[in-house]
């Protein structure tokens, strides 16, 4: 019980924290569960967006459910999820109730232009630490390379080149035997 | 109580088949406010604005709001917790799934190419950000003069924020506070 408590309060505040959505929250999830807690590595990090992204629902709900479920379980799985979605209830209830022109706002819109450079610089950290652990040789460098040029230019869904991926390194990789 | 069960559904709905992140949401959103007429093309507008300046998923965020505008705090909860569901279910099971075969070759193989799609499609977001935050599209359109095109304070704050990131690496949350502060006294 007492770790479910503390699970919900973690991913309750990382909820408070995220802005931007869910790739925002890699760089906070890289420092609280990969660098201070140990509890999951960069290569499960990137295994857990790679699924939350071909899965419905949001990408942070599904990753917060994954790392919570791998620490206690169902019920940690839970916990998490529910830490995670409650500062938005109450935020938002709040801003829906009383301040409704939140984002005309001119002191919010500085503040959040700021913000979004802030998440510039920390998604392109966290991306050099995640691409150590996902990039181990010339074919996932161009896996890589032609699926990040695809996503800037078009429009497809992240859901086929993640399917892609995934039949791709069936066939590529499994008859040489990945190496972990 | 009908109105809050509809809630549910219409929230379910939207979290089962919504995938590839918050904004995927937004069609979902548009097919409800025009099923429903709980609110318009306009309220959503400003919804969307709002759940991407608070923190929190952006489509949980939106999930809430919906939500707390058809029936107040019970709705904001209900709304969530509909959203939110079939995913949890969903990644439930595959947990336990990927737990019984993470040995497995084939399995192995599969993440094996997952994961730099995965790095691509997070570096992919990280480009569009970059985007509507360094770079001025609309100038783009009317002007030749480069020098036009970048949004120089940004782009300054950035060398600096990346510079600190590096040699500090102090917790993510201190640099958003900051990024936050710097935004509001540089009128970004």
């Amino acid at each position: 019980m007492k770790e479910l408590c503390s699970l919900f309060m973690l991913f309750f505040r990382l909820g408070a924290v995220t802005f931007g959505g869910g790739y925002a929250m890699l760089p906070l999830l890289q420092r609280e569960l990969v660098e201070k807690r140990g509890w999951v590595t960069d290569s499960e990090l990137a295994d857990y967006y790679a699924i939350g992204q071909c899965t419905p629902g949001v990408i942070s709900v599904n990753t917060a459910t994954f790392v919570g479920n791998k620490r206690k379980g169902i019920a940690g799985g839970i916990a998490a999820t529910l830490g995670f979605v409650t500062p938005s209830i109450i935020i938002i209830s709040i801003i829906a109730a009383f301040v409704r022109n939140f984002a005309d706002l001119a002191v919010v819109q500085h503040a959040f232009s700021g913000i979004r450079v802030c998440v510039c610089v920390l998604i392109l950290v966290a991306v050099q630490k995640l691409l150590k652990s996902a990039i181990v040789d010339m074919k996932t460098w161009i896996l890589f390379g032609v699926i990040f040029i695809l996503a800037v230019l078009t429009d497809i869904s992240p859901v086929w080149f993640v399917l892609g991926a995934g039949f791709i390194g069936l066939l590529v990789f499994s008859k040489k035997g990945a190496q972990q | 109580m009908n109105i809050l069960i509809r809630l549910f559904y219409e929230f379910f709905k939207t979290g089962l088949f919504a995938a590839g992140g918050g904004l995927a949401t937004i069609p979902f959103l548009y097919d409800i406010a025009d099923k429903t007429g709980w609110f318009t093309n306009g309220d959503l507008a400003d919804m969307i604005a709002i759940s991407e300046s608070t923190p929190g998923a952006i489509g949980v965020n939106m999930a809430s709001y919906v939500g707390f505008t058809v029936y107040g705090i019970i709705g904001c909860i209900i709304a969530t917790l509909g959203l939110i569901l079939p995913s949890v279910v969903i990644i439930l099971i595959i947990s336990k799934v990927l737990d019984k075969f993470k040995d497995n070759e084939k399995v192995k193989a599969v993440f094996y190419g997952l994961r730099p799609a995965s790095v691509a499609l997070v570096s992919a977001a990280g480009i569009e950000v970059v985007k509507i935050t360094l770079i001025r599209l609309d100038i783009i359109a009317k002007s030749n003069n480069i020098l036009l095109w970048f949004n120089w304070k940004s782009v300054l704050f950035t060398f600096l924020l990346y510079y600190l990131v590096k040699k500090f690496n102090w917790h993510p949350v201190f640099y958003i506070l900051l990024s936050g502060i710097v935004g509001i006294l540089f009128a970004f």
